[in-house]
C-alpha cells in the first residue's frame, strides 16, 4: 500500500496551483495550452476518482452480457467482435442498456459539460 | 525569411505591388500552413492569405485533394456566386514557397463558439441554416466539366475506408462496431446523381459575417459523390458546439436547411441525409482516435492531441442518441 496524499489528492493541488497562481500570469498561445493542461489534470482526477467502480459495474454487466469472464479490456474486445460479427445487436436484451451505462460513465470522465451528455443525465442518468 | 519571397512572387503577378508587410502564421500542422499578409499597392493595401505546403512536403495525404486542386475549387466558386476567397495566384516553382496558392482576405468569423454567441451574429444567426442550404445547392451544381480530377466517393467505399481506418488503431469500441453495422444495412447504395461533394462542410470552415456566411473554406477534403453528404455533415452534433437542438451547426433546423437547399432547385433525400449524419459522426469519432495514435506516435507530445483523442466519447453518446436513443 502506498502512502497518502492520494493520486487524486497529488493532481488536484497541481491542478489548483495552476489554475490560481499561474493561469493569471500568462497569456496567448501559452494560456491556451495551460489550459489544455489544466483541463488534462482535472480529467485524470475525475478517473481516479471515478474508474474503479465503472470498471466493475462494466464487467458485471459485460459477464452476463457474454456469459464469460475476463478483464474488462478483454471482454471489450469480445463485445466488439460479436458485435463486428452479428451475433449481438440491439435486439439482444441488454446491450443498449449497457452501451448507454458504459457511455455515460466515460463521458463522466472525458467531457462532463458536453451538451449530450447533460442531457441524458437529466432524463436520469 | 518568407517576407522577402511573398515580396518577389507578388511583384511578379500583383500589378503595382511594393512589398509585402504584416506577414504571419495561422495555423496548420507540418505539412500545410497557413499564413496572412498584407500586399502594399500604391493605391492602399491588400488583405492576403497563403496556403502551401512548404518544400518537402509536396505529396498530399491520401484523401486531400491537394492544394492545386483546392485553388481550382475555390475559384471556380467564386466564379460561381459561391461565397468563395478569389484565388489570386496559384504557387510556381519560381515563387520559391512551395506548392500552394494565395487568396485574397475575407474578413470575418471561423471560430465557430463566437459565431453562436457573440452579438456581432445576433441577426445573421436566425437565417444561417436556409442561407447554408442555399451555398450547398450552388456547391453541388458546379460545373462538372470544369473541375479538377477528383476521387469518386460513395457510401460503401467510406464504410470501407472507415472501417479500415477504425481497425489500424486497435482500438474495440463496441459503438463504433454497432455503428458500422448499422451502416452496412441501411447502405442507401449510389446516388441517383453525383456530384461534386465539399467534404468538410461546416460551422468551423465557414466565414461568417454579420451579413451571413462569406466564403467556404478548407476544400481539401472535396471529392465526387453523393451531394446528400454535405447536408448530413454540417448536421453532425460535433459541428453545434452545445447548441444541440439546432442541428444544423448549432443555427437552426434541418427544415430551414433544407428549405433553402431547395428554394435554389435542387432536391433533399431526408433519410440519405440521416445516413451520412450517422457516417459523419463515425467519421470523427475515427478521427479522434487518430489524433491519439498521433499523439503516441509522434514526438512532440501534443497536449491537445491527446485531449481530442479522448473526445471519441462524445461521437459514441451522440451515436446512441441516433441509433438507440432512450425514451424521451
Amino acid at each position: 500500500m502506498q502512502d497518502e496524499p492520494t493520486p487524486i489528492e497529488l493532481t488536484k493541488s497541481v491542478s489548483d496551483f495552476l489554475r490560481n497562481d499561474i493561469a493569471p500570469l500568462i497569456s496567448g498561445h501559452q494560456a491556451f495550452k495551460l489550459r489544455v493542461a489544466i483541463n488534462i489534470l482535472d480529467l485524470v482526477t475525475r478517473q481516479l476518482t471515478r474508474e474503479e467502480g465503472s470498471d466493475a459495474a462494466e464487467v458485471e454487466r459485460l459477464r452476463a452480457l457474454l456469459g464469460m469472464d475476463g478483464s474488462v479490456t478483454d471482454l471489450n474486445r469480445t463485445l466488439a467482435e460479436r458485435i463486428a460479427k452479428g451475433e449481438i445487436d440491439l435486439a439482444t436484451p441488454g446491450l443498449a442498456e449497457h452501451l448507454w451505462a458504459t457511455t455515460m460513465d466515460k463521458l463522466a470522465v472525458d467531457q462532463p459539460s458536453y451538451a449530450s451528455y447533460k442531457r441524458e443525465l437529466s432524463r436520469g442518468g | 525569411m518568407i517576407e522577402a519571397e511573398l515580396s518577389r512572387s507578388v511583384a511578379r503577378w500583383c500589378p503595382g505591388a511594393t512589398g509585402v508587410a504584416g506577414v504571419a502564421r495561422l495555423s496548420g500542422g507540418a505539412s500545410q500552413e497557413t499564413w496572412r499578409f498584407d500586399i502594399a499597392n500604391p493605391d492602399g493595401v491588400i488583405g492576403a492569405i497563403l496556403r502551401r505546403s512548404p518544400k518537402g512536403y509536396g505529396a498530399a495525404p491520401t484523401r486531400a485533394a491537394g492544394l492545386a486542386a483546392e485553388a481550382q475549387l475555390m475559384q471556380l466558386a467564386f466564379e460561381a456566386g459561391v461565397p468563395s476567397p478569389r484565388v489570386m495566384h496559384v504557387l510556381t516553382p519560381d515563387d520559391d514557397l512551395g506548392t500552394g496558392f494565395i487568396m485574397q482576405r475575407v474578413e470575418g468569423e471561423t471560430i465557430a463558439r463566437k459565431i453562436l454567441r457573440d452579438d456581432e451574429f445576433a441577426a445573421a444567426r436566425p437565417h444561417l441554416a436556409r442561407q447554408i442550404g442555399g451555398v450547398l445547392a450552388g456547391l453541388h451544381r458546379l460545373p462538372q466539366d470544369k473541375l479538377p480530377e477528383l476521387r469518386h466517393m460513395t457510401a460503401a467505399k467510406e464504410i470501407g475506408d472507415f472501417e479500415r481506418d477504425y481497425r489500424s488503431l486497435d482500438w474495440p469500441k463496441p459503438v463504433f462496431e454497432l455503428t458500422l453495422r448499422w451502416l452496412r444495412d441501411h447502405d442507401p447504395g449510389p446516388a441517383s446523381e453525383t456530384t461534386l461533394v465539399h467534404g468538410d462542410f461546416r460551422n468551423g470552415n465557414l466565414i461568417i459575417g454579420a451579413d451571413g456566411v462569406r466564403a467556404v473554406l478548407d476544400w481539401e477534403l472535396a471529392h465526387l459523390g453523393d451531394p446528400m453528404e454535405d447536408l448530413g455533415w454540417v448536421c453532425v452534433n460535433s459541428w453545434r458546439f452545445g447548441e444541440i437542438d439546432k442541428p444544423v451547426g448549432g443555427f437552426g433546423s434541418r427544415e430551414e436547411l433544407f428549405a433553402g437547399y431547395e428554394a435554389a432547385g435542387r432536391k433533399v433525400d431526408p433519410s440519405r441525409v440521416k445516413f451520412w449524419e450517422v457516417m459523419g459522426t463515425l467519421r470523427w469519432g475515427i478521427m479522434c482516435g487518430g489524433m491519439m495514435q498521433r499523439f503516441r506516435e509522434s514526438p512532440d507530445h501534443s497536449m491537445e492531441r491527446a485531449m481530442i483523442g479522448r473526445r471519441a466519447s462524445e461521437t459514441e453518446i451522440d451515436l446512441l442518441r441516433l441509433l438507440a436513443p432512450r425514451g424521451s
